[in-house]
């Protein structure tokens, strides 16, 4: 495998709501704590779909970090590889127009441009229903074996990732500077200014009392 | 029995009940529930949002001036336009003008959402209501290739050879099994007109449709900083702009400016080559399908955007038409005053909400978010397994917006209609061309497909829009204001203790507004009335049923146990739940699930 292959790293999920954020929190880590050579893109998808279709057509390997549910442990970490990422994906909804992530590869295979090599690093949530909410203690710390089993996949196409010095500041990150980390937990409102749980018949209890 | 409407349906639940949930190709947020006569003749319709909307709370306490960075996190497709609909409320409330440069970068990224979004909805998400891709294998490429120098003579991808191409992939990919974008579909259902050499066709420009809104997301990625979340700013753009090419590191310099421009040519070629004689090819073979009116021949409303001269949101100044028409009276535009706590109001009586008083709409100035999970007596199934839902009582996430009390239909098609009752030149001339071609009467626009074809002539408008903008920002800029941003009132401290404004803006899909209230430098309130509030609303209080509900109303169903005709009306409104509602599901294998009783 050549050196020149354009890799995409993609981060996929809403980072409001809970452990849904967890594969856009996960690349953001990485951008921060690593330097990767040019041809690798970290990149946070949000809840786009259709919209990522180029960037993943302009991908020959494509690394994505996402909550999955697997319907293991909750916190466990799963890789799935090639032709099965699709399927696990498949069952996901991921923007407001209902393109799961299975149908933005068929389209980037139906544009003839899909990605031959691909790793889902997935975690079992532990927690969706939690509107306004963070990344739970295990999923967090879930992060550095996550960017670790990433990190080991893209040695196969040799890139090295060099670990920085220090990690970049967090308004220095990839995704959303309004909504790094602590500025997005330490600026939640409580739990009695706004009420955090959804439609029950959803999330399969009753909303708490606000 | 039958009930009488006050805003003019007959409402009869005595047939049998179909249940779509959810509606395929919109998330899994929306459930939509009808009843059919002997005739097949929907006689009642009932729209449902499923999922709690929460962004107005978690906003609370925030630094109003980050708002947008959440906003746009709420939706996957009009980031952009809640982005700036947020920014606009901010400036309103504290006062801050921005410098015209900053008006055009704005509107230039508004316009390329309208573009992307509408060449996206119509090939992506609802042509394939109205085209048969597994008859498009039956297609002869010659035939495809005759109709596509027919209907669309400068576009040059017209080979046989080219649509036979094209057409051993799609076989190819359907004798694979994995039918990807296209499964789910009803493809034996007789509502399908099309002959096959026409569905080869659409399902072609499908796939360069696809290809081609790779491209035009690049502007957005150039005046953004970043897509597909883009950056934005209180008080301007967060681009500087250099055209000499000197000078800061980081600023937009001629290159770039010049990729955006040839982007803008594009996305003109594109529209007027394909998407446009697509429209009135599919709406020529479908011209006897004008079911879906609903309440677009009575009440539509919109608030205008896309302002010429920076900092003036009055409709002189707004190029996209601002106004509402009630009763069905196309000569009178009434004006529309979003501040006017009588005018916009949210009722709940039939919504998942607590208020004080339900007799009551709140202005969302004074709007309440409090979930209130009630089923009404006659429900079917539990509350956390509903078989079928009772439209008596509370039935939807979704609050029932009204202006002075109308239930009103917002989006392309409503902006073209008022632009055409006011004698938009523009508009008018569009309206008038594509209903030449069609042969068709005025009236033809009150339908399902008179939705889907305004959104195309919007998409038409809206690319010439770019190119004006980015003419007019040139100019400017060679004129010596590189100006983008007004860091003036930037800094809390300069604020009053209290503020209050609004911000709004035409999203693709309708009129959309963001009211803030702003104590001690934090959010005191903020509620978002989305495009699809108005459009999904459920009943109010004096029983006028909303515009999914109007438009599905005296369709007929070839097959009740195949909902075609109920997915083609509600996709011509290209709904947006997840904005209207809230987005996190447990959804699992998402297929609808079809129920007839």
């Amino acid at each position: 495998m050549g050196d020149k292959q354009h890799i995409l790293v993609l981060g996929i999920g809403n980072l409001l709501w809970a452990d849904e954020g967890w594969g856009v929190r996960v690349v953001e880590d990485m951008h921060r704590r690593y330097e990767f050579p040019d041809n690798v893109r970290l990149l946070d998808g949000g809840t786009q779909g259709l919209y990522l279709v180029q960037d993943i057509c302009d991908a020959d390997a494509l690394l994505v970090f996402d909550a999955i549910d697997y319907g293991l442990e909750p916190g466990t970490l799963k890789l799935v590889e090639g032709a099965e990422v699709p399927r696990f994906m498949g069952a996901k909804k991921m923007s407001l127009h209902q393109t799961g992530f299975q149908e933005v590869i068929m389209s980037a295979e139906l544009l003839g441009r899909c990605p031959r090599h691909m790793l889902l690093v997935g975690l079992q949530p532990v927690e969706l229903e939690d509107f306004g909410g963070s990344l739970r203690d295990i999923s967090k710390a879930k992060m550095p074996d996550a960017i670790a089993a990433g990190l080991a996949w893209l040695g196969r196409f040799g890139i090295t990732a060099r670990e920085r010095a220090e990690p970049l500041a967090a308004a220095a990150t990839i995704a959303s500077a309004e909504m790094a980390l602590d500025l997005y937990e330490q600026g939640r409102p409580s739990e009695t200014e706004a009420c955090r749980t959804a439609d029950i018949r959803f999330v399969g209890k009753p909303p708490r009392e606000p | 029995m039958t009930v009488q409407t006050p805003n003019g349906f007959t409402l009869d639940t005595a047939g049998k009940r179909v249940v779509v949930d959810p509606v395929t190709r919109i998330e899994g947020h929306m459930r939509c529930e009808v009843n059919v006569n002997d005739q097949n003749v929907i006689t009642n319709a009932v729209s449902t949002g499923t999922m709690w909307r929460g962004l107005e709370v978690i906003l609370k306490g925030r630094d109003p001036r980050d708002a947008w960075a959440f906003v746009q996190r709420i939706c996957g497709v009009c980031t952009g336009t809640h982005a700036l609909t947020s920014v606009r409320a901010v400036e309103d409330a504290l006062g801050i003008t921005i410098p015209e440069n900053a008006n055009s970068i704005r509107n230039i990224m508004q316009l390329c959402l309208q573009v992307h979004d509408h060449l996206v909805h119509f090939y992506h998400l609802h042509a394939l209501d109205w085209v048969n891709p597994v008859n498009a294998l039956k297609a002869d490429p010659n035939a495809t290739s005759q109709l596509q120098q027919q209907v669309s003579p400068s576009h040059p991808k017209s080979s046989p050879g080219y649509f036979r191409d094209v057409q051993n992939r799609l076989k190819a990919f359907v004798e694979s099994g994995q039918l990807g974008p296209f499964k789910n579909g009803y493809w034996t259902n007789p509502a399908y007109l099309l002959p096959p050499e026409a569905d080869l066709m659409a399902v072609t420009h499908y796939l360069e449709a696809l290809d081609f809104q790779k491209d035009i997301m690049k502007i957005r990625t150039v005046f953004g900083g970043k897509d597909p979340h883009p950056n934005w700013i209180v008080g301007g753009v967060p681009c500087a702009i250099n055209i000499d090419g000197v000078g800061s590191v980081g600023a937009i310099n001629m290159e770039r400016l010049n990729l955006v421009s040839s982007i803008i040519n594009d996305s003109i070629t594109f529209v007027n080559n394909v998407y446009i004689p697509d429209i009135v090819a599919i709406g020529s073979l479908y011209k006897g399908w004008l079911y879906g009116g609903g309440l677009s021949s009575q009440a539509v409303l919109a608030y205008g955007d896309i302002p010429d001269k920076a900092n003036d949101y009055t409709a002189a100044n707004l190029m996209m038409p601002h106004g509402a028409i009630i009763n069905g009276n196309l000569k009178e535009v009434h004006e529309v005053d979003l501040r006017d706590p009588e005018q916009i109001q949210e009722f709940v009586p039939h919504s998942w909400y607590a208020y004080a008083d339900e007799k009551k709409g709140l202005h969302p100035w004074d709007g309440v978010t409090q979930p209130n999970y009630q089923l009404g007596p006659n429900l079917v199934g539990s509350r956390t397994n509903i078989q079928q839902i009772d439209e008596g009582g509370k039935y939807s996430w979704i609050k029932a917006p009204r202006w002075k009390g109308h239930a009103m239909e917002v989006g392309p098609l409503s902006r073209y209609i008022i632009g055409y009752a006011k004698g938009h030149t523009e508009i008018t001339d569009q309206i008038k061309g594509l209903l030449g071609q069609l042969n068709a009467p005025v009236e033809a626009l009150f339908s399902t497909l008179g939705r889907t074809a305004a959104r195309a002539l919007e998409a038409q408008w809206a690319a010439y829009k770019m190119r004006y903008f980015m003419d007019k920002m040139i100019a400017n800029l060679k004129a010596g204001d590189s100006s983008t941003a007004n860091t003036t009132n930037w800094r809390p401290e300069t604020w009053p203790k209290e503020a209050k404004g609004v911000g709004f803006t035409e999203a693709p899909r309708g009129a959309l507004a963001h009211w803030i209230k702003i104590k001690d430098m934090k959010i005191d309130n903020y509620q978002c009335v989305v495009p699809t509030t108005w459009n999904g609303s459920p009943r109010d209080n004096e029983g006028n049923i909303g515009a999914f509900e109007a438009a599905l109303m005296n369709t007929r169903m070839e097959r009740p146990e195949e909902p075609v005709e109920i997915l083609r009306t509600l996709h011509s409104f290209d709904p947006c739940l997840a904005c209207s509602t809230h987005v996190m599901s447990e959804d699992g294998q998402e297929l609808t699930d079809v129920r007839v009783r």
